[in-house]
């Protein structure tokens, strides 16, 4: 690949689709698979090839269009329009345009701002040249041909990128001390190990764009010095790690990725470790043990990765999002993103939108965003008849937001004051149906059955905790136990050797702070407020 | 030692090019099991000795790197599997009861019942995954008549209804 | 070799470069409780009852992981640091199966003594009471799961000092366990040695030797640092 080809291919790809009558995108990830949009994918290309369409109106794959509770979802090209709920009887009707659809102007819509998801609902994420035609692979080329690594971590710098991840590390200071390290090896990873259950941000970037993940990764190579990338993906996305594979195997080819890219003498190769099913391998110390291919246990630290991360070598690690962000950093400017979202955490945030609220599926909108706008405006509030209680974040090692804090802004700094956290962006809603002591106990079983063993707070710590919940939603609750609750929390927070055991109490003390009551009636008046728990000796519902 | 198969040889021959293009290094223990386990299903004593071996690491070290991950199976798989989804969206959309039913249909149908950490359709919750087929907004009457049809489908002719 | 001295406990001590605050305090007889940490193998830092606080920081360190500094005020004994060992002490208590009066170490045990040295003289968790197995399969030693406390001081000097790693840990989490070769009966194992560092380094009564009758086990994990010595400088007792 050269610069020149780049710009031909660009330039072709978008030529061909202009010529086309119209181009019609059928959602291809997880959400909408599993509403059938494989049936409705195929019964659209019958149906051009039975009316002799083909080269005039063309079917193709694409990313998450994010109302997948609405799926699936197709959108033409042409019209600018997105169908919802299509079956495959509707295909004469969609290639006609005579489907109701939904504008930009969807509410769903209005309040979000599509940076790192752009090309979802746009490109086919199975073709490199449907990114090119998109200005794909433009920032690596600018990143490579014309800036020096310290001008590219000047940009991330200066934007004010902060890890997506969850702790909101500043992207350019992580970058700026991997490339500080005078070693010749240097590794960059991303952590596509998304575990939270009820997160799938990560996987849907990855599903319906992973050429924009893969451009990030080479930029920061180049950035930081290093000449292999590795991709942690989950096991348990085999979709996710289908398009990674097509996806690095073409931008091999196009010699984007590898050796001598862009004709230059910067080499940077990327390879696909596939986990196999453990959340604690989120932690960056644990993830380095487990693409070492050992057991995923966390390591002490320090040293941190970037001084001693993958066999010892400085190691760059950041997540999926953070990633798929750089390619437009470098492309449009540090200023052109510092600009968007909140001063202090610039940029957009993907949500996974959840649980008991009308509209489900991806969000993303500027970092500062009230909880409120996104659970009503664009969730269209819970369901009829029920009155919203409280929104669970960071997933395990989260908090929830009460009625009273809907106001909050969603960013890196107001969401720990109020005893939460961003996470890598769950976002669950839960309303009077949900019991909020049982949601706890769910949580805390999570971490217990995903802690690593090793150090003694996390392993029977989580047990113990887990018991009282168990007990307490049982109607067995002892007077004594939201102290002892409390007191666990504490060893756990002050002892436990990674970030799994140190946050695992954190659902436990959030619901504690804010819905104490309910604990309160669970264990003196046996009875649970949103009759979700079965009490001990009530007869089975 | 390794369980017996009509392409038992054309397996190992996989196996073995796998460990080969990793250069039989330790490091990759983890690529190897999971190509282990797509050929032969699950992994047995046999196949963990064989590739400590082969990638020259202490047994104890192979079954210790594989008993950590919970992807990694040590019996043969149920011809029919259930997967319910317990990620927090489909949880507090009942999934619960969800898994309820399911282990309460499996004991009739031979089916495996096991739970997930979300399979990414949070917005379809709550979710089950039968013979790898997602079920979105699922109830328990749904996934247990799937679960009926799919073994009846696999299992035909008369069988007696417990 | 750059020599530091910091604070600990009051107390003016010097610490090797590198060494750790563990090391220093041990080599000034300052005795900081653990389970893990065994002077000559790695330090997992998994018990986390060498915890102890430095003037500054606001997060508590691991005494056998972090290294001693120069200027370093060190405090290894407060009361939120012994009451937060108790409950570390009595998780592991109520999470395996430790009776005491009918145990071979009964007397020798470090979980025992660190139990009494903290005055723990009850147990606020509910007992787990693990179903859990003991391996007699080998000819001399016996393996009681149900005295483990996965402080791995067996399965690193196993691995680290004879070389051999025949043990390891298996599964993870509330089921991690102790495995020999592929889970198979000890006594059946093609890798072990049969030295008996493994043993000799276990704190509980986990490891034992066949042969002794209750409470006559005694244990020394001191052996280790001999041999790294002998290795080291070719020094032999």
């Amino acid at each position: 690949m050269t610069p020149q080809i780049l710009a031909r291919a660009r330039e072709a790809e978008q030529d061909r689709q202009s010529r086309l009558r119209d181009r019609i995108l059928c959602c291809t990830v997880a959400g909408c698979l599993s509403s059938g949009a494989g049936a409705v994918r195929r019964s659209l290309e019958q149906e051009v090839e039975r009316q002799g369409l083909g080269g005039a109106v063309e079917i193709a794959g694409t990313g998450c269009m994010g109302l997948c509770g609405d799926g699936p979802l197709i959108r033409s090209s042409k019209r600018d329009l997105i169908y919802s709920k299509v079956a495959p009887g509707h295909a004469p009707a969609v290639i006609a345009g005579a489907h109701p659809a939904m504008t930009a102007d969807h509410p769903f819509y209005k309040g979000q701002r599509r940076l790192v998801l752009a090309n979802s609902g746009r490109a086919d994420p199975e073709r490199i040249r449907d990114y090119i035609a998109a200005g794909g692979y433009e920032a690596l080329l600018q990143a490579v041909t014309r800036m020096t690594p310290d001008e590219i971590i000047s940009v991330i710098r200066r934007s004010g990128l902060r890890g997506r991840g969850g702790a909101g590390y500043p992207a350019g200071l992580k970058w700026e001390l991997v490339a500080r390290q005078k070693s010749p090896v240097k590794y960059v990873v991303c952590n596509a190990d998304e575990g939270d259950p009820g997160a799938f941000m990560n996987r849907s970037v990855l599903e319906g764009d992973p050429h924009r993940v893969l451009e990030g990764m080479v930029i920061a190579g180049r950035a930081v010095g290093a000449q292999q990338g590795f991709i942690y993906a989950r096991g348990e996305s085999p979709l996710a790690i289908e398009r990674l594979q097509t996806a690095i195997g073409q931008a091999r080819n196009e010699r984007l990725c590898g050796e001598r890219i862009f004709d230059t003498s910067f080499n940077f190769r990327i390879d696909l470790r596939i986990g196999a099913g453990a959340y604690v391998c989120g932690e960056e110390t644990a993830l380095i043990a487990s693409i070492e291919g050992g057991r995923g246990q966390p390591r002490p630290r320090p040293p941190y990765p970037p001084e001693s991360g993958l066999w010892g070598a400085p190691t760059l690690i950041n997540n999926v999002e953070t990633f798929a962000n750089v390619p437009a950093i470098v492309a449009n400017g540090a200023e052109w993103f510092s600009k968007i979202g909140a001063p202090a955490s610039p940029g957009t945030k993907i949500f996974a939108l959840a649980g008991r609220v009308a509209r489900t599926g991806l969000v993303e909108v500027p970092v500062g965003t009230s909880l409120q706008t996104i659970i009503e405006d664009i969730g269209g509030g819970v369901p009829e008849g029920y009155e919203f209680k409280a929104a669970q974040t960071g997933g395990p090692a989260g908090g929830c937001i009460p009625a009273s804090a809907l106001g909050v802004p969603m960013d890196y700094d107001s969401l720990p004051a109020i005893g939460t956290m961003m996470g890598s962006g769950g976002l669950i809603v839960m309303d009077s149906s949900t019991c909020m002591v049982d949601i706890a106990r769910f949580f805390m079983e999570f971490c217990m059955e995903e802690s690593c063993g090793k150090c003694v707070p996390c392993r029977a710590g989580t047990v113990q905790m887990h018991s009282i919940l168990e007990r307490i939603t049982r109607g067995e609750g002892d007077p004594r136990d939201i102290a002892r609750l409390m007191e666990l929390a504490d060893l756990l927070q002050n002892t436990s050797a990674c970030g799994l055991g140190i946050a695992a109490p954190n659902p436990v003390i959030s619901t504690l702070r804010y819905f104490r009551e309910e604990y309160e009636s669970h264990i003196h008046a046996r009875r649970c407020p949103a009759a979700r728990c079965r009490m001990h000796g009530e007869a089975a519902a | 030692m390794i369980p017996a198969s009509g392409n038992e040889d054309e397996r190992l021959k996989a196996l073995d090019a796998v460990m080969a293009g990793h250069h039989y290094s330790g490091h990759a223990l983890i690529e190897v099991l999971h190509a282990a386990q797509k050929e032969w299903g699950y992994l047995t004593s046999g196949l963990m000795r064989h590739i400590a071996r082969k990638l020259r690491l202490p047994p104890s070290r192979v079954l210790g790197v594989a008993t950590f991950y919970h992807l990694f199976r040590f019996t043969s798989p149920a011809p029919h599997e259930a997967v319910v989804c317990m990620g927090t969206a489909c949880y507090v959309q009942g999934a619960a009861n969800l898994l309820d039913s399911a282990r309460r249909a499996c004991a009739r149908n031979g089916w495996a019942v096991t739970t997930g950490r979300c399979v990414g359709s949070c917005g379809l919750a709550p979710v089950a995954v039968c013979d790898g087929a997602a079920m979105s907004r699922a109830t328990p009457a749904a996934l247990s008549a799937e679960m009926e049809r799919k073994y009846d489908a696999a299992n035909p002719g008369p069988r007696a209804r417990g | 070799m750059s020599v530091h001295t910091l604070e600990i406990d009051g107390r003016m001590v010097t610490a090797l470069e590198g060494e750790t605050i563990l090391a220093a305090a041990e080599d000034a007889g300052i005795f900081i409780p653990k389970l893990c940490a065994v002077e000559g193998l790695s330090a997992p830092g998994a018990c986390r009852l060498c915890m102890v606080e430095i003037a500054g920081q606001n997060k508590l360190r691991a005494a056998c992981l972090t290294r001693a500094a120069e200027g370093m005020v060190v405090r290894t004994e407060t009361s939120a640091l012994r009451e937060q060992r108790k409950l570390l002490v009595e998780l592991l208590l109520a999470e395996g199966n430790h009776v005491c009066s009918v145990c071979v170490v009964n007397g020798y045990c470090e979980l025992q003594s660190l139990a009494a040295a903290l005055d723990v003289d009850h147990v606020r968790f509910t007992p787990r009471y693990p179903a859990r197995t003991i391996d007699l399969s080998h000819e001399r030693f016996g393996l009681d799961h149900n005295r483990c406390i996965l402080c791995t001081r067996c399965v690193r000097a196993c691995d680290e000092i004879e070389g051999a790693h025949t043990l390891d840990v298996a599964g993870r989490g509330r089921t991690a366990r102790i495995i020999t070769d592929l889970a198979e009966p000890w006594g059946h194992s093609e890798s072990c040695t049969g030295c008996g560092k493994c043993v000799r380094t276990c704190p509980t009564g986990a490891l034992f030797l066949k042969n002794k009758p209750a409470a006559e086990m005694k244990k020394d994990s001191g052996f280790i640092r001999q041999i790294i010595a002998a290795r080291r400088e070719k020094i032999w007792i």
